[in-house]
């Protein structure tokens, strides 16, 4: 699958980059559904006697290819929800050598993100990748509610119901982007719903 | 005491208003006829007497109501106060420089009698009497930040310092110009000015980032903003936007004078001594078209700005639907007479409104 070219945008929008070996005795990665392809490239024979990988499938066949690397540790869960104790467990007795590889969706990365500065970890030293769907983890500012895989805009709240729209303004501590009130002035009047990136 | 505090509200009823005292000090913040954005920053140390620019932190006939309108908020939504683990240090830092500053700055109205770290703190007004021990957090009713952001008016962010870089990691943010500090809390200059248009691009942040760093101990600077408001509301968050966003359309050419309110932050910046936090006062004042307009300068001056304020910037600040009803009004307050440079009305040299 080739990769998704994100367009230009604000300064709190996050950047995704390409996964790159680098130099450690452990190597933790954590992908999510595409974002295995990525950890495929990147894998060598070396990085895999000290990787931990921990993929959550969302459907996708890419377990037997993951496990035929023989990474050192291997875990597949089926949501990021049921991984993310497990990756705070990890985290917790990380060395100060240990890699962080980060890549599938943008719900995935953000949140894997948060526990790894959670741990100390500065969010500049994780590498991440996007592979896979596009679609966005909102916060309705309103409500406060998350509404997951969000690939329209505008779209309505799952927790509270309100009209919103997509914005690029995104938070690095909840590992969301900002969804706002889009007939706040005009109630009942929301223009049709397009894919984020049309 | 020397201010007679307004019984008034900021919701609801909107019953705020501006006493003529409050007009002619109102924070009028074009200091010519144009407007665009730059680092318009001094340093506060002072102004004119009786002026919002003389104490460290003004206090004005609003001080009780809007005290009351942020405890009401902080009821209803607790987010919006909150203080990252690592920043309490620069709460009691900024308890400190709020009590001693109010103290000196109005000792009719404030007043602290430290003994050590035993510290007993008068506030008058809002009758206020509490005696702690200076950097115990258990013996104060709420955090240090909390605790003395409920008796100052204005928002308040504390930014930590590191990787050259600041950052939101604390604030009580009530009476915003519609951004949220629980959105944006955590974020780094960069991030949280992010949605500001063209300010990125020429560079404003960059250089606005710089000067902050470098603010030292004792040298607070000082800066003005604007942005448009439908009603004296002081609580436009994005919180709560799905209940007021639809006031702005109530504006009408009958009402606009009244409803229509120029909203001004005076923005200031300390250096905290202990926590080498900065922290960013965000005081809000309001003032609607009519009484505005009681100062020919401004009336003048208010038409030429906003008639040619370029559209992102009249997007971005709400207005752009109700920017030709503005203008309407405004234009008949304009004469076309030259205005004399800088912000202050000039009541005595400028000429009267011409027929």
């Amino acid at each position: 699958m080739s990769k998704f070219e994100f367009p230009q945008s604000i300064r709190s929008r996050p950047v995704w980059g390409t996964l790159e070996p680098r130099a450690g005795k452990h190597h933790l990665m954590i992908a999510d559904a595409q974002g295995a392809e990525a950890i495929l490239d990147v894998a060598t024979p070396e990085l895999m006697t000290g990787a931990h990988i921990i993929f959550i499938a969302k459907g996708t066949d890419y377990g037997d290819k993951l496990r035929a690397l023989n990474p050192a540790q291997y875990y597949e869960g089926p949501s990021y929800e049921a991984a993310a104790s497990r990756i705070q467990r990890v985290l917790q007795d990380a060395k100060m050598s240990t890699q962080v590889y980060l890549s599938g969706t943008e719900s995935l990365m953000g949140q894997a993100m948060r526990e790894c500065t959670n741990a100390g970890i500065p969010y500049t030293a994780v590498q991440t990748e996007h592979r896979g769907s596009t679609a966005r983890r909102m916060q309705c500012v309103h409500c406060k509610g998350i509404t997951e895989d969000v690939a329209i805009d505008p779209f309505v709240c799952s927790h509270c119901g309100l009209n919103l729209f997509v914005r690029d303004h995104y938070s690095r501590r909840l590992a969301a982007y900002q969804g706002v009130c889009i007939d706040a002035e005009d109630p009942g009047n929301v223009p049709p719903s397009k894919g984020i990136y049309e | 005491m020397t201010i007679q505090f307004n019984e008034e509200t900021f919701r609801d009823d909107y019953t705020f208003k501006n006493s003529d005292w409050a007009i002619q000090r109102f924070p009028f913040p074009f200091h010519e006829d144009s407007y665009m954005y730059s680092v318009n920053m001094e340093q506060h140390r002072g102004g004119p007497e009786g002026s919002i620019y003389e104490k460290r932190f003004d206090v004005d006939e609003h001080y009780v109501a809007e005290m009351r309108d942020r405890a009401m908020v902080l009821a209803d939504d607790p987010l919006r106060c909150q203080s990252l683990p690592h920043m309490t240090l620069a709460g009691w830092d900024l308890l400190e420089l709020i009590m001693v500053s109010k103290s000196e700055d109005y000792p009719d109205l404030f007043e602290l009698h430290r003994d050590g770290d035993q510290w007993r703190w008068v506030n008058k007004p809002l009758g206020i009497d509490d005696t702690f021990t200076f950097l115990d957090e258990t013996t104060l009713p709420y955090g240090p930040m909390e605790y003395i952001t409920r008796q100052a008016q204005g928002d308040f962010c504390v930014l930590d310092q590191r990787d050259d870089n600041l950052w939101m990691d604390a604030g009580t943010v009530t009476t915003q110009a519609d951004w949220s500090l629980d959105f944006d809390i955590g974020m780094n200059f960069f991030e949280w000015h992010a949605p500001v248009p063209l300010a990125h691009e020429k560079g404003i942040f960059v250089r606005a980032l710089k000067f902050l760093l470098n603010i030292q101990q004792g040298s607070p600077a000082r800066r003005l903003n604007w942005t448009m408001t439908v009603n004296p509301l002081l609580d436009t968050s994005p919180e709560n936007y799905h209940k007021w966003g639809i006031q702005k359309t109530t504006i009408t050419p009958d009402n606009i004078g009244q409803k229509q309110h120029l909203r001004v932050e005076l923005q200031t910046f300390f250096r905290l001594p202990r926590s080498n936090a900065l922290v960013f006062p965000i005081r809000c004042y309001l003032c609607n078209f009519d009484d505005m307009m009681t100062m020919p300068k401004w009336g003048r001056r208010l038409h030429r700005v906003i008639r040619d304020l370029p559209e992102e910037l009249a997007t971005y600040k709400g207005f752009i639907d109700n920017r030709p009803m503005m203008l309407d009004y405004l234009a008949k307050f304009d004469d076309g007479l030259p205005t004399s440079p800088g912000i202050w009305p000039d009541k005595d040299s400028e000429p009267p409104l011409q027929a």
